[in-house]
């Protein structure tokens, strides 16, 4: 009985801890809904009737759409680069032999452990010099080398890919770059998605790097495009459009959320795991 | 024999193509700003023309800076409170989930609502709280008003006492699910055959997590420390967004008591244009992150080889 009771009381904690991180994202919607008036009077739990005219306001003054599409732009191809060529990488360092392979792990792993903001600035310089500012290249490219992903596809293709399968693969004629689009692709499709919902959500929501780079405000990614409400005195007499903005921003992860759970999870136990 | 050794070298030589493309691009855009950084930091750099040498005048005007040593001070304050309620949060859950006799359900579903706040952009977290949290208009006031916990509204993010730890309460927010998620994957990993042979010893609940589950979860509380180190001293968006007026976010309001080190970073990097001594901020920073992490190896790695 006395068992009973505690775990009744731990999942009432529970659930509670839940409502806390959901909360904030309900009253976010609950006031989208609502008239700034409203929501400088009282709070509710319950949505209101102006979602149409938080939407109005909202939309005179900046373009969220075009952010959305900007991001998308920006974190579609590099979420595939990172995919595809970290896949190859960890292959290549995971089932051949070279001269060099043993470094290149090494500065991997010691690259893993960097702080970004040292780089930040030398970053931005070498965009200033090959004329990238403004540009979506360096918000794209550099996605193809990323150590972490490498790191974890490394090992992920030592325990799933036999050599014997290679072998076979080799008999029947087929070319070490076929091998890898043709098979070891498939095989390594599981661990490639986990990774890549990561790296996508890790694109979508980066803020400092687009900040510095982008100057025209038509090409601003969404983050960057929220941050800029900051300066709408106009938005800030009305709370609700202000709300309406954060929600727009927000949905498209949760969706993605809704979807990839397993994956994203998986993807960050796998962080902790070791060699 | 020796066509097949041939083979295998050519076969070998392929693998260069494949890792080629990621060493270039790793190169150019990881491993050369990170030297650049470092070369900008002995120089007068303003960001336009030649990068002038000026030996270690950027570094010893770091030393000397008490402003950035109030930055690295708040930086460290916040992620310290963040840390200890994450951790704390995210040690009691994996408790909870692990107990074989209480075996509570619905694992999957609770991890993914405790993980949800992380998927959010800081900036969206940022706009949000901002606008919950505000002084006179604030849902959150709002809401302690009516139940009576308080008489007058709180100035959450206008007064030093409280912004700082807003922030950080907000960043546990934000991690404590991925430290779960963590954590939890790192009892599961640990074998059965353990928790059994405890049971039939009669060892006790606390008796188990004391001599069984933490030993065993030391390298993975050890990779939660690092990684959220490395991550809590850059902390940026959060702080330079809550409380920033277009334009002056890196003052760090009220009272440059939101003011992290990279926030100072950014304001010299890319707001006054002294480069040279941002990159001195930045390498200084580096140090500081990699002194403590030691620390944190040989406080809680052991005796581990």
């Amino acid at each position: 009985m006395a068992t009973k009771i505690k775990k009744t009381i731990l999942y009432v904690l529970l659930i509670a801890l839940a409502l806390m991180c959901i909360l904030p994202f309900w009253l976010m919607i609950v006031n989208s809904t609502r008239s700034g008036v409203e929501i400088t009077h009282s709070f509710s739990f319950l949505p209101g009737k102006s979602l149409r005219d938080n939407w109005v306001v909202l939309f005179d003054y900046v373009n969220l759409f075009r952010g959305l599409f900007n991001s998308v732009k920006v974190a579609l191809p590099a979420t595939l680069l990172t995919a595809y060529f970290s896949a190859i990488t960890a292959f290549g360092m995971a089932m051949y032999e070279w001269k060099g392979n043993n470094l290149l792990f090494r500065i991997i792993v010691i690259f893993m452990m960097i702080p970004g903001q040292l780089s930040l600035i030398g970053f931005y310089n070498l965009c200033q010099k090959l004329h990238l500012i403004d540009s979506y290249i360096p918000l794209i490219i550099p996605a193809m080398a990323s150590p972490g992903i490498v790191f974890f596809l490394r090992q992920y293709v030592k325990a799933t890919l036999s050599k014997a399968l290679m072998e076979a693969a080799r008999i029947d004629g087929a070319s070490e770059i076929h091998i890898f689009h043709r098979i070891v692709l498939t095989i390594m499709a599981p661990g490639i998605a986990t990774m890549s919902i990561g790296a996508f959500i890790g694109n979508w929501n980066s803020y400092l790097v687009p900040l510095i780079l982008l100057n025209t405000p038509k090409k601003m990614t969404l983050p960057v495009m929220i941050s800029t409400l900051n300066a709408a005195t106009d938005l800030q007499k009305n709370q609700g459009a202000i709300y309406l903005g954060v929600a727009i921003s927000v949905v498209p992860i949760i969706i993605v959320f809704c979807f990839c759970s397993k994956y994203i999870i998986s993807s960050i136990s796998a962080g902790s795991v070791k060699e | 024999m020796a066509v097949a050794k041939k083979r295998m070298k050519n076969r070998n030589n392929a693998a260069y193509l494949f890792v080629l493309p990621f060493i270039i691009v790793f190169l150019i855009f990881s491993v050369y700003p990170v030297f650049r950084t470092l070369f900008l930091s002995f120089t007068t750099y303003k960001g336009y023309g030649e990068p002038e040498f000026t030996g270690l005048a950027n570094y010893i005007r770091v030393v000397k800076d008490k402003f950035f040593w109030r930055s690295l001070y708040n930086t460290v304050k916040m992620w310290s409170l963040n840390i200890v309620l994450q951790l704390g949060l995210a040690f009691l859950l994996t408790i909870v989930f692990s107990d074989i006799k209480y075996k509570i359900r619905g694992l999957a579903i609770f991890r993914a609502v405790y993980y949800l706040p992380n998927l959010i952009a800081a900036t969206s977290v940022a706009f949000l709280f901002k606008t919950l949290l505000d002084w006179k208009y604030g849902t959150v006031n709002q809401i302690l008003l009516a139940s009576g916990l308080v008489s007058e509204q709180i100035n959450w993010l206008g007064q030093k006492s409280t912004a700082w730890a807003v922030v950080s309460v907000i960043q546990a927010w934000m991690w404590f699910g991925n430290s779960f998620i963590i954590l939890m994957a790192g009892v599961q990993g640990i074998p059965n055959d353990y928790f059994e042979a405890a049971a039939i010893d009669g060892a006790g609940r606390w008796k188990v997590f004391g001599s069984i589950t933490l030993p065993l979860l030391r390298p993975i509380l050890l990779y939660v420390a690092v990684t959220s180190l490395i991550g809590g001293l850059q902390l940026f968006d959060l702080p330079f967004l809550i409380n920033g007026v277009a334009g002056a976010s890196t003052a760090g309001e009220p009272g440059g008591t939101l003011q992290t080190v990279v926030m100072y970073l950014y304001k010299f990097g890319f707001e006054t244009r002294q480069v040279g001594f941002a990159s001195a901020i930045a390498y200084t920073l580096f140090f500081i992150i990699l002194f403590i992490s030691v620390m944190e190896f040989k406080f809680l790695g052991g005796k581990e080889d």
